[in-house]
């Protein structure tokens, strides 16, 4: 008999495994269950060129309708899975169907933390992570409306920049004392908190949000102790994985569904791949990552590993950013007694960031400089050491230090 | 109305053609994946961040294609076995001027 593989969650994770199932020579039936009303598609463009209406939503999605077909995959879309019975080895889907397994793969990824506070049950507050947030706010973000921008991260940032291209008004509120503080380098917060000020984006920093007001809809924000108006609220405070049923059915979680280097729980019959999973790093240490790299290695991983081929994941995460013209693409996990070393001038608006530690790089931030981001990404994955003089060197080219 | 299509054949790095239609504006990378063609991983879907999507332009296209923007130049120098008619098929757009555009791919993108 051949086996039968349902995977939960139809993202770019869930895309990915199917794809990798087949080319490595999977020929059981795959089932693939979403809850949204969407086959598998790209987030990243959401708050960016899509949000500013210069790319159509038949471009996200990942794949053509008939690449499930020829893959053999059963795609069930506005479908959940509501409970894995894994003594039965089936899943029960919203709609009281039993799917058997034989290998189940959880890709369910994140979804959006939300805000607690008085008023943030308000029409008019927004958050941003599918297509039909997106179209949502798409209705109300217009030229001239006011609009208050909760946390300055990517999310949050990209969004103020197309705000400010479509002529919004502007204002984002970060409770840290700067931009994208769980991501980026200092050097690169300021960086960026001044491109945003040029673009006219007003920023409030160490302002944390106490509440909202409104009647119908969102009216005011309440944020370190003043009061500001707004016609529209977007709240980009982070995600939450999503490891419910994981939880329900037993499996190790810690805010994030526990796998190994191959993608496996501690049941030998389930996987998980994806912003929901809880995995050991190539530097040792337990992470969840939230980003399409992930998405795709470990969901890579995954199915070599459901097919009997396991390789180890110790792949070297990857992130970009858009905001404006300024291409900002991140390798490596910084972490704060890194030593920084920055190259180029920022003033240029192209410069990179490295982190050193112990004399080897574990991570770059790169503006518009992406010999920088290549070079910086390979020195990562190969452990290179190298002299901090000659990063900063501009004389001596990325290329010839690789 | 939806934009006018044109054709493009994308070559396997075995020799497989295979000719499509691809719409005014979408990128010839979109192209590849919309009609899954192998070869061509475009791991972050467009954003001139992963190189990826990597193609040879048959000569006799190269001047008609606009000339590469820094990041595509410097994405490209890193990327694996570049030649001269290498470009990101990312950053190519579709248009009437390149109708029957021959793109081959290389063996692999990483």
């Amino acid at each position: 008999m051949p086996e039968n593989i349902v995977i939960i969650g139809a993202g770019q994770a869930g895309q990915q495994a199917v794809q990798s199932l087949r080319s490595e020579g999977f020929k059981g039936a795959i089932t693939m269950v979403g809850d949204e009303a969407y086959p598998p598609y790209q987030r990243p463009p959401l708050s960016k060129a899509y949000l500013l209406g210069t790319f159509e939503r038949p471009r996200l999605f990942l794949k053509p309708d008939s690449f499930y077909e020829e893959a053999g995959c059963e795609l069930l879309i506005s479908t959940s899975a509501k409970a894995i019975h894994r003594a039965h080895r089936t899943v029960e889907l919203s709609d009281g169907r039993l799917l058997a397994y034989d290998k189940l793969l959880l890709a369910t990824g994140a979804r959006v933390r939300k805000l607690r506070c008085p008023g943030a049950d308000l029409a008019g507050i927004h958050y941003l992570k599918t297509i039909a947030d997106v179209d949502g706010l798409q209705s109300v973000f217009q030229s001239g409306k006011r609009i208050a921008i909760v946390g300055g991260g990517y999310i949050g940032l990209e969004v103020a920049a197309v705000g400010a291209k479509r002529g919004l008004d502007v204002t984002v509120f970060e409770a840290m004392d700067r931009l994208m503080a769980r991501a980026v380098s200092p050097q690169l917060s300021a960086f960026y908190a001044a491109e945003h000020e040029k673009a006219g984006v007003k920023l409030k920093l160490r302002t944390g949000v106490e509440g909202f007001e409104g009647g119908a809809k969102v009216q005011r924000i309440k944020a370190g102790g003043q009061t500001y108006e707004a016609d529209i609220v977007l709240v980009g405070i982070g995600v939450v994985p999503c490891d419910e049923l994981a939880v329900h059915a037993g499996l190790g979680c810690e805010d994030g569904i526990v796998v190994d280097q191959n993608a496996r729980t501690g049941d030998p019959h389930i996987w998980s791949a994806g912003d929901c999973t809880r995995h050991v790093g190539r530097e040792g240490h337990s992470i969840r990552l939230e980003c399409v790299q992930n998405a795709i290695d470990q969901a890579k991983h995954a199915a070599l590993a459901m097919v009997g081929k396991a390789k180890t994941y110790s792949e070297v995460p990857w992130f970009w950013s858009d905001q404006y013209d300024l291409k900002l693409q991140i390798a490596g996990l910084a972490r704060p007694a890194d030593r920084l070393v920055q190259r180029g001038r920022p003033e240029d608006r192209k410069f990179a960031v490295f982190h050193l530690r112990d004399g080897v790089v574990a991570a770059v931030e790169a503006v518009n400089a992406p010999g920088e981001y290549l070079v910086g990404k390979k020195m990562i994955a190969e452990g290179k050491a190298i002299a901090p003089e000659t990063l900063a060197d501009m004389s001596i080219p990325m290329k010839q230090m690789g | 109305m939806s934009p006018p299509k044109f054709k493009v054949t994308y070559i396997e790095d075995g020799g497989t053609a295979h000719t499509v239609e691809v719409a005014e504006g979408w990128s010839l990378m979109e192209g590849a994946v919309k009609h899954l063609i192998p070869g061509i991983d475009a791991d972050c879907g467009g954003a001139c961040a992963c190189a990826t999507c990597q193609v040879y332009v048959a000569p006799e296209w190269q001047e008609k294609l606009p000339p590469k923007g820094e990041m595509e130049e410097t994405m490209l120098d890193f990327a694996p076995d570049v030649r001269p008619t290498s470009r990101l098929s990312c950053q190519l757009r579709m248009s009437a001027a390149l109708d029957g555009i021959v793109l081959n791919l290389p063996k692999s993108q990483h």
